[in-house]
């Protein structure tokens, strides 16, 4: 009994962090509702996959502040925090 | 990378605790997920799943072979653009590895974790996700019922109603009143009134300018509506008039036949007539038991799941979602935050709190835009609420050249939300 349940629970770290690999972080999720995810889209709104972590970070930092003209980043920059920005910036660096 | 491993960690810590799917996993047989609903919710949410982790088996359901989107379908009422510029098929979401099942579900067994199609099929599910967008409330308006939609068309789910709609302001001769019912809160696309509003103006004032009209509204007040407000004034001063509640602006009983929109104050005869009526969540949340006394879906702001049937997750327009409006950029944001839930779920994982945007765009004119955003997290009391000092609309007394630059963000954003969801 001992021993099936922790090959059980071996089994449920495995298959929830495979899953954990690919879930991006809390609010990355939206953000492909405007930034293309696919190249096939035209607009004027960037593409985040593959972009540098560094430079969203600062992006997100200048609409926040003020620094940096915007339509709606301004707004949608404000309910982030530091933390918050830098895990999304960090997943959107590594996506394709 | 040190994200990922805390992240690693936290997760192994909770799925030890939820032990109860596993045997099914463990054994190697495929979690099944059905999708009822393909709009912007169920589409999204069907590819989420699937981009998850592409093990879990999903099926859409879905009645229509074509989905004909709602967002700037009043650009079409406005001849501005064609419907067919608002049609999307389900051939790229079936070629992600998506079984989209083109019927209708009838019923849903939550017992027995399965759902019922019209043809007497069963499709069983570890996790159900209802994405059935709204119905209309027929009769809560005394006189509007389905045959009176004939007449006075409500164009609230986009296709035949928004070109019924069109053709009559076509048809109608210069001079005519044409008017607009807006329900009370809560209803599909908060703005949306007042867009079509807009746009039908814009049409009158460039194609019949002798015309007028006249919005009837159940309500004191409106999103975006001083932007709204200042832009009528600038753009269509004694053409368009809004007659709030407080003014007897509430529409209490309608008759189709002679097209006549009666309120406490008195009764308009209109030309033309476009209804916009009091909804509900689509029918089959009703069948599930998920829907509550409101007619809409109470869920968990985490996981999307029902708070009245376990394993059946709510998403879009027939949800309560507490702040978020119900908007196509609201159903898509909340289809991946529940796409990726559900498959953690599966895999015996704990969801972290999500956040979640909207962000949705009106058209005042072709090139005249305005916008509304927002932040969401779940609260303390468990709704959906908005992140303090986060969203808004676009500033008061902006230039014109900002309002352009909105407009072709509009466009932008349809392309890239529907791309994201269809293409």
């Amino acid at each position: 009994m001992g021993r099936t349940l922790a090959a059980a629970i071996g089994l449920a770290s495995i298959a929830a962090a495979t899953v954990a690999s690919a879930e991006p972080p809390a609010g990355a999720a939206s953000c492909s509702g405007c930034h293309p995810a696919s190249t096939r889209v035209t607009s004027p709104v960037p593409r985040l996959a593959g972009r540098d972590q560094a430079a969203i970070v600062r992006a997100m930092q200048d609409f926040r502040s003020g620094q940096r003209a915007a339509t709606v980043m301004d707004r949608i920059a404000k309910g982030f925090t530091d933390e918050e920005v830098q895990a999304i910036a960090a997943w959107y660096a590594t996506q394709q | 990378m040190k994200a990922s491993r805390r992240e690693f960690l936290k997760l192994g810590v909770a799925a030890s605790t939820a032990l109860l799917p596993l045997p099914a996993r463990a054994q190697g047989a495929a979690p099944r997920v059905v999708v009822v609903g393909g709009g912007f919710a169920g589409a999204s949410c069907a590819r989420a799943l699937r981009q998850a982790d592409g093990r879990i088996a999903v099926t859409l359901v879905e009645a229509n072979a074509t989905f004909t989107a709602c967002p700037f379908s009043n650009a079409v009422i406005g001849g501005l653009r064609e419907l067919s510029a608002q049609q999307f098929t389900y051939d790229r979401v079936a070629a992600d590895g998506i079984a989209v099942a083109r019927a209708i579900a009838t019923a849903v067994d939550p017992p027995a974790r399965s759902v019922t199609l019209a043809d007497g099929a069963h499709l069983p599910y570890d996790r159900l996700v209802l994405a059935p967008g709204i119905d209309i409330r027929w009769g809560a308006l005394p006189g509007y019922d389905e045959p009176a939609a004939g007449q006075m068309p409500h164009a609230w789910r986009a296709g035949e109603q928004t070109l019924l709609l069109r053709r009559q302001l076509e048809a109608m001769d210069d001079g005519g009143l044409v008017v607009i019912s807006a329900p009370a809160n809560p209803f599909r696309c908060p703005p949306g009134p007042y867009e079509r509003a807009s746009l039908i103006a814009h049409y009158l004032k460039t194609k019949k300018p002798k015309s007028k009209l006249l919005v009837l509204d159940a309500k004191d007040a409106f999103s975006k509506q001083r932007l709204f407000q200042a832009a009528w004034a600038e753009l269509y001063p004694g053409l368009l008039e809004w007659v709030p509640l407080s003014k007897g602006g509430a529409v209490t009983s309608v008759d189709a036949a002679t097209r006549t929109l009666t309120t406490d104050f008195g009764r308009h005869q209109a030309k033309v007539a476009n209804v916009i009526p009091p909804q509900k969540a689509g029918r089959i949340a009703e069948v599930a038991g998920v829907a509550d006394g409101t007619g809409w879906c109470p869920i968990d702001p985490v996981t999307f799941e029902s708070k009245l049937q376990p394993r059946i997750h709510v998403i879009g327009d027939a949800a309560i979602a507490g702040a978020m409006p119900k908007s196509a950029f609201a159903a898509n944001s909340q289809a991946k935050t529940c796409g990726a839930a559900v498959a953690l779920l599966l895999a015996g994982g704990a969801p972290s709190s999500p956040k979640l945007i909207n962000t949705c765009y009106s058209l005042v004119a072709p090139d005249y835009g305005i916008s509304v955003a927002g932040v969401y997290q779940p609260s303390a009391s468990g709704q959906l609420a908005e992140v303090p000092g986060s969203g808004g609309v676009s500033p008061s007394g902006a230039p014109r050249a900002t309002r352009a630059a909105e407009a072709l963000l509009a466009e932008a954003w349809f392309r890239t939300i529907t791309d994201e969801t269809f293409g």
